[in-house]
């Protein structure tokens, strides 16, 4: 078995039969990961104790006990989700210094499935970005050429997984952070429900948008760790108590009558000719498959952008409040406290933790949320947003999913964007609506530009429906051409 | 209005919020202890420190208890409720924002009766909110210390409607909201501790005027006393400004008991805006009409309710009623006494003198009384069967406080049974009036004032345990024979 190659199912049946031990696949992966790291800064951090943890896993299938459908697959994690007693930072130097004692649930139950946490992966601060740009920890670099950006925030995670140097990884996305970085390095990646994955334990930068989700080679890793992360959670009140279907057994590639929607909204305007062809080949080799492919319209998506921008900002806004160098993180150095006033004391410690980035979005949020601007802005996004839903509601009375381009673009350079936030900010167009509307939605690899970089389609489907965006993706990936496609790093 | 609530032509507009702890045993949102004694951030965890990632569960129990004190209070419980971040910066509030509820609080419309020199006044309620409580800041020269403990205890607040026209009024209010929370059994009553914390808003505009003035906040008063005396310091302080010609600004006062003052805390220009928003992290908290009926079927008598029943069918006096309901507890206690005993006018007459007395002396609860209702009837029980007279009794009951006896035990020990033997006493009284010959006389010549002096010798010479009406009846006999 190449381990390279591998899929989970593979590497954990071996290691469950003792064929390949847990600390083999982790040495593997580590070793890997040490070695090409520096070229592409997708880890933050290594876990030290990685190998006593795979070695925990061997010992648990030698004394006969039952080890989960992860048994020794090794995991890098966004390093915004809280890992216990290992640094956790947001990508922020807010958050240099900060070590959790407990665990995110989605990596308590990574855990709990036998998997391997290997390292933290970057992000752009606090998960504000789509380049990856903005973290304190340094720029991550794309694989598939390190001049461009592997998209963000969860650049570490897709950069991590397109060089495999984890076998498998967890992102966020507020607005498309799992799909856009997914889209831009060539893997799948997969932002389920709103309420299907337990928030706790996640950074927190736009509560009523963030999720987690699997971001991996392919769509059988993404079925397969998606049903181990879903599910209600005590500690999130925000879970649903839906059950989670068996996605990775439910998986089919058979689409016949299957109905495709394509959002009017979607099909114009600045969208780079090389995404456009990948697009308008996914739907032909849909159609092709049997699907049927309609035309259909969402209309508030036109104002997705703007909204998404007032009610993650106002969010964002609040849920930043709590870094203030008082319990916990990174406080200035202050040498004088005599004469310390507590305004200085705050605006101080934030001023030197905070980036730019992060700045800009809370002060547009406060401002959002202040009086006599609250019902203008953030309650006015919100009663959008309401309306939003409902057209996404009527509209998958028509179809069961919809495909789209994940970005107009594919992955742009280095410094290209990051001086202009409107342009960067632009690149969210295709993504934002399925968080405002908390529904599912994938990124899936389907073909590449002239420059020889990834491009993916967008599939979106009816809340709690992840199982038909996976199986449409399925289906998708079957024919792609691309899935042996790799980077140039290995 | 009636005309004594004014002041050198003014009349005070006053409105109080009351900060309830509810007596939960974890705190609103996550498990941690809530209990008083812990040591500095014994009770904390990474909830209610706001590490990142960390998210509220809210405890249910909370809303129960929210909601009872609602429906005590005739509110309206909403069906949905909203939670809402009220957002501040401040090193006591770990998360830079205090789940609280705006503008759907749980509770809504409600009043309640006080009654001042006797005379009840319906204060309305306006709302009835949850949040949590910060933590507790000391401030040390040049710095702060922090305890999270009380961080994420759930807090009702009351807001009652501007109806307060007097200081004495004000304090009569807190105090009814604490008896009913007491009586609910959703506050432990310790002001001392902060359970229960009052912020009065007063303003004074000139006798009959419509239009309020301008009103000033009263902050952090933790007792009945400090309320009526900061709100009438206000009053006083408010008229003198208006009356030398100034205006009142409308800021946030402390009182300090010690110089009897109120003094400027921030004025509204340094007010916050607290940009309100409802927290993602929540849902709403859904009430049904059956949870709502659910919970009035476990309201216990409110002490309203109670002082007029004890008044109309016990036959109570107006003062004792009051006394006895002032405390569930005591209520309780006088009531399973009074049926015990099967005399509720002699159950009122213990219980507000002896039983009061002795649980005011040894300042303990009138729960931990070591004389239970049941063993007290017993002791009265002897009294009206003549066993034992009322004085005696009182020795009987100081002795079962003290020994855990029962009253029948000491009266036996001590022999302390009332002699009603005829002969004995007529031998005894016998001895005394021949001892005693001039004051016979006197007594026959018409000076019957000496009669007292007989019975004195009499009660003396039996230890007290002559049985007075006996000693009575033969003493007459024998003088007026």
């Amino acid at each position: 078995m190449e381990l390279i190659q591998a899929s989970f199912k593979q590497v954990s049946d071996a290691v469950k039969t003792k064929k390949i031990s847990a600390v083999e696949v982790t040495k593997f992966f580590m070793s890997r990961a040490e070695k090409l790291n520096p070229q592409l800064n997708a880890y933050i951090a290594f876990n030290t104790k990685a190998m006593e943890e795979a070695e925990a896993v061997d010992k648990k299938i030698q004394q006969g006990e039952a080890v989960g459908p992860l048994a020794g697959v090794s995991f890098g994690i966004k390093d915004l989700l809280c890992t216990r007693d290992l640094r956790t930072t947001a990508g922020s130097k807010i958050l240099s210094n900060f070590v959790p004692p407990y665990d995110a649930t989605v990596v308590a139950r990574l855990k709990n499935a036998g998997a391997v946490v290997i390292g933290k992966l970057n992000l752009d601060e606090f998960a504000m970005g789509s380049s990856n740009e903005t973290s304190f920890y340094g720029n991550c670099k794309n694989p598939w050429n390190p001049e461009y950006v592997p998209g963000g925030s969860s650049g570490g995670s897709a950069a991590a997984q397109s060089a495999r140097i984890a076998m498998g990884t967890i992102g966020t996305d507020t607005g498309g952070s799992i799909r856009q970085p997914s889209n831009f390095c060539g893997i799948v990646g997969i932002k389920p429900t709103y309420g299907r994955v337990s928030r706790y334990g996640i950074v927190a930068y736009a509560s009523s948008l963030d999720q987690a989700g699997p971001m991996v080679s392919s769509v059988e890793d993404a079925a397969l760790s998606l049903e181990v992360i879903c599910g209600h959670d005590p500690k999130d009140s925000t879970t649903s108590q839906q059950k989670v279907p068996e996605f990775s057994k439910n998986l089919s590639q058979n689409v016949k009558g299957m109905k495709i929607g394509l959002l009017k909204e979607y099909q114009s305007g600045g969208i780079h000719a090389d995404t456009a062809a990948t697009y308008q080949r996914a739907v032909d080799e849909l159609k092709k498959l049997g699907a049927e492919v309609i035309e259909v319209s969402v209309p508030l998506t036109e104002f997705a952008v703007p909204m998404y921008y007032l009610i993650a900002a106002s969010e964002a806004s609040s849920n930043l409040a709590r870094y203030d160098g008082v319990k916990y993180g990174y406080r200035s150095d202050f040498k004088d406290l005599s004469s310390l006033s507590l305004e200085d004391f705050y605006s101080q410690t934030r001023g030197e933790g905070f980036g730019k980035e992060v700045k800009r979005r809370i002060m547009l949020g406060t401002y959002c949320l202040s009086s006599g601007y609250y019902d203008a802005y953030y309650n006015k996004a919100c009663q959008v947003r309401r309306l939003l839903r409902e057209q996404y509601l009527d509209v998958f009375k028509k179809c069961d999913v919809l495909l789209s381009p994940v970005t107009t673009t594919p992955a742009f350079k280095i410094g290209e964007k990051s001086s202009d936030p409107l342009k960067m900010y632009l690149n969210d167009i295709f993504t934002t609506s399925t968080n405002l509307a908390g529904l599912p939605g994938m990124s899936v690899p389907f073909g590449f530009s002239k420059e020889g970089l990834p491009i993916g389609v967008q599939l979106t489907a009816a809340h709690f429906n992840e199982q038909a965006a996976l199986n449409a993706a399925y289906a998708l990936e079957s024919v792609s051409g691309v899935k042996e496609r790799r980077p140039n790093v290995f | 209005m009636s005309s004594k609530n004014t002041y050198r032509g003014y009349e005070a507009v006053i409105g109080i919020e009351v900060h309830v702890q509810l007596k939960t045993k974890s705190k609103i949102f996550c498990a941690d202890g809530t209990n008083f004694d812990a040591a500095d951030n014994e009770n904390t965890s990474p909830v209610s420190v706001g590490m990142p990632g960390t998210l509220p569960v809210l405890n249910k129990t909370a809303v129960e208890y929210s909601i009872k004190t609602g429906l005590a209070l005739g509110c309206q419980i909403r069906n949905k409720s909203i939670f809402a971040r009220k957002n501040y910066f401040y090193p006591d509030l770990p998360k830079g924002y205090q789940i609280s509820q705006y503008d759907k609080p749980i509770c809504e419309h409600g009043s309640v009766t006080i009654v001042v020199d006797k005379e009840p006044k319906k204060i309305s309620i306006t709302r009835a909110h949850m949040e949590e409580d910060a933590g507790k800041s000391t401030h040390f020269g040049d710095y702060t210390l922090v305890n999270y403990n009380r961080a994420g205890i759930p807090l009702l607040e009351i807001v009652s409607g501007p109806d307060l026209s007097s200081p004495k009024e004000a304090a009569e209010y807190a105090r009814t909201i604490r008896q009913i929370v007491l009586y609910l059994g959703v506050n432990d009553g310790n002001l001392e501790e902060g359970s229960l914390r009052c912020d009065c808003n007063v303003s004074v505009k000139p006798i009959g005027r419509k239009e309020l003035g301008t009103k000033v906040e009263l902050k952090n008063l933790n007792s009945f006393r400090f309320v009526e005396k900061a709100v009438e310091y206000e009053i006083d302080r408010q008229i003198d400004e208006i009356e030398s010609g100034k205006k009142i600004i409308q800021e946030t006062r402390l009182y300090d008991p010690d110089k009897n003052r109120t003094f400027s805390m921030r004025t509204k220009e340094d007010a916050q805006d607290y940009r309100y928003f409802p927290d993602p992290d929540l849902l709403p908290i859904m009430v049904s009409d059956a949870d709502i009926e659910r919970i009035k079927k476990t309201l216990p008598e409110l002490p309203f309710d109670k002082q007029k029943r004890f008044k109309e069918t016990l036959n109570l006096s107006e003062y004792d009623a009051e006394l006895l309901t002032s405390e569930k507890e005591l209520a309780d206690y006088f009531e399973e006494l009074s049926t015990a005993s099967g005399s509720p006018k002699l159950a009122a007459n213990w219980v507000t003198t002896e039983v009061l007395r002795e649980v005011n002396t040894h300042k303990i609860n009138i729960k931990q009384a070591p004389v239970s209702p049941a063993a007290l009837a017993a002791l009265l029980k002897q009294v009206e069967s003549g066993a034992i007279s009322g004085k005696i009794a009182k020795t009987v009951f100081t002795e079962m406080w003290t020994s855990g006896k029962s009253a029948e035990e000491i009266i036996k020990e001590k022999s302390l049974a009332q002699v009603s033997d005829t002969s004995l006493i007529e031998k005894i009284i016998d001895d005394i009036l021949a001892a005693n010959k001039s004051q016979v006389d006197e007594y026959r010549s018409g000076k019957t004032k000496v009669f007292g002096f007989f019975v004195g010798a009499a009660m003396k010479a039996t230890k007290g345990q002559a049985n007075p009406d006996v000693v009575n009846k033969i003493l007459k006999q024998k003088l007026e024979s």
